[in-house]
């Protein structure tokens, strides 16, 4: 319990600090505007933002004001490009682990693609994948895999490869083959590095879904919902939508972790 | 140096196959320019591109890098001084660390007008975090049996930060710097989507796009990925001169890195 308080107090009171900070601003800020500031506030105030935030939500599903739907149309494209980039990434790392002529030759491209800002050729992608007859969510999800790729690959390379020389030995003395070698030890091993690399593709999967919404005049989606809230300087609903963004890629990473802890309790308290 | 005659090859390869695709299959220049197209719209279109260059690369995202990684190295030194608030941000920190923060743009864009410095205010925040988190947890790095040598030798906290602290925390500070980097250029580009004077990476890549005319969004896109090398290639190189005291830089070490 002491433990407990030790631990969150020192949160409660910055996020409370930060709160009361936020609230002051606004009201410095929107003093001058009056009236105005009801409903476009230059910088809401806490309680506006959640009372948005809510009323968005609690909009029936179907209705193109709800936040719930918008953020369900996102976290579509970011799960599809997500599970994409899942399935490429693990075999990609598996193919570069094993074959050394991969590893010497796609490792440094792999790394070297993610200085390139691949955020900004999304408008491209949007572009030109529209322009063979693909639209919706597929552009999108290429977007999120993309961006969600690296992570993966990195992480389940250096996860392969995590077993020490002591414990392949001990395998070889076994007589495993190569396939045994991965299955018993590789694979297992793997895990305890990918389950972090995969938070952070979540991560980057929802924020590359966001952006690959911005360019594609989309209707729908928590990306066309800031764009439009800000082309129409609908402040409240721009800040609404940026916290339900952010509240997507708090559920995102929670079920990376409950995934993680299914794992774990069917390898009994290990990863 | 031999090591990078592999990669070279690949990339050599894929370009030729690229090339070769867009000749032989008659690929639309819409889906695909070959490598010879951009190039030629590079050298065609060098003072547009420069101009882009000068207004996203100089005058937002290296100001908006300098004071978000900044900002989040002074707050990370502030931060570990308390270990009240050190148990209280850095979870705060990582959490934000974590989020869509490139959503923020159209509000900065709202507050800081469509020119640079609303580019510079979302590069900033972006670049804040990863950089507060890095330097607090690089703090952190050094043992308690390093600790204890300097309480032996008496040395004030201030002379612990000095000579042992902060050089054990600067492999940490130049991770967050290299990723800071494409953080700072992503979120300049992104907020040019938001609304911009006419001129600017971002806004090119978006009005070109529209336009269709592929070659001048690819030939943009070679700058923004020559310059991202650059900058991250860059620090690398810094990396390796400043803290050439890591075994993972130390000669004949370096093949056992796996």
């Amino acid at each position: 319990m002491r433990e407990a308080l030790r631990r969150t107090l020192p949160v409660i009171v910055v996020v409370a600090a930060l709160l009361a900070v936020w609230y002051a601003a606004a009201l410095v800020v929107d003093a001058p505007q009056g009236a105005l500031a009801e409903k476009r506030p230059l910088l809401p105030t806490p309680q506006q933002v959640a009372g948005a935030l809510l009323a968005g939500i609690l909009q029936p599903p179907t209705s193109p004001r709800s936040l719930i739907y918008h953020a369900g149309v996102t976290a579509a494209s970011a799960a599809a490009g997500f599970a994409l980039a899942f399935v490429l990434g693990i075999g990609l790392a598996i193919a570069i682990v094993n074959v050394r002529l991969l590893d010497r030759s796609l490792m440094p491209w792999i790394i070297a693609s993610q200085t390139v800002p691949a955020l900004a050729v999304a408008p491209m992608v949007v572009v030109v994948l529209g322009n063979i007859g693909l639209t919706g969510l597929v552009p999108k999800a290429l977007i999120a895999a993309w961006l969600s790729f690296f992570p993966i690959v990195t992480s389940m390379v250096a996860g392969l490869r995590s077993p020490e020389r002591i414990q392949l030995d001990l395998l070889r003395t076994y007589s495993a083959g190569g396939w045994d070698v991965f299955a018993q030890l590789r694979w297992p091993a793997s895990m305890s590095f990918l389950f972090p690399g995969m938070k952070v593709a979540a991560t980057l999967a929802v924020v590359g879904a966001i952006v690959a919404e911005l360019p594609t005049g989309a209707q729908a989606g928590l990306g066309a919902r800031l764009l439009a809230a800000s082309y129409y300087g609908q402040t409240l609903q721009l800040w609404a939508a940026l916290v339900m963004a952010s509240l997507l890629a708090v559920v995102v990473v929670g079920v990376v972790d409950g995934a993680r802890g299914v794992l774990v309790r069917v390898r009994g308290g290990r990863l | 140096m031999r090591a990078a005659g592999a990669p070279i090859a690949f990339g050599l390869i894929v370009l030729g196959l690229w090339q070769a695709a867009c000749t032989a299959f008659h690929i639309p220049r819409i889906l695909l320019p070959a490598p010879t197209a951009i190039v030629a719209a590079f050298g065609g279109n060098l003072p547009l591109l420069g101009a882009d260059f000068v207004q996203t690369v100089l005058r937002s995202v290296l100001p908006g890098f300098a004071l978000g990684s900044g900002a989040g190295f002074i707050v990370g030194l502030a931060v570990d001084a308390s270990p009240f608030l050190r148990r209280g941000v850095l979870p705060v920190a990582s959490l934000a660390g974590a989020l869509p923060i490139v959503g923020i743009a159209p509000i900065m864009v709202m507050w800081f007008g469509f020119d640079w410095q609303s580019k510079a205010a979302v590069a900033a925040v972006m670049t804040f975090f990863p950089m507060l988190v890095n330097t607090v947890a690089g703090l952190e790095a050094p043992g308690a049996m390093e600790r204890d040598l300097l309480r032996s030798y008496s040395a004030s906290p201030w002379q612990t930060l000095e000579k042992l602290r902060l050089p054990a925390a600067l492999p940490y500070i130049f991770t967050a710097l290299k990723l800071d980097t494409t953080l700072a250029l992503i979120g300049a580009i992104v907020a040019e989507f938001f609304g911009t004077p006419t001129v600017g990476m971002g806004f090119r890549i978006s009005t070109e796009a529209a336009r269709l005319d592929l070659d001048v969004v690819w030939a943009e896109t070679l700058v923004a990925a020559i310059t991202g090398s650059a900058l991250f290639f860059g620090l690398a190189y810094l990396e390796r001169l400043v803290t050439f005291w890591r075994p993972a830089f130390q000669s004949g070490s370096e093949k056992e890195m796996r």
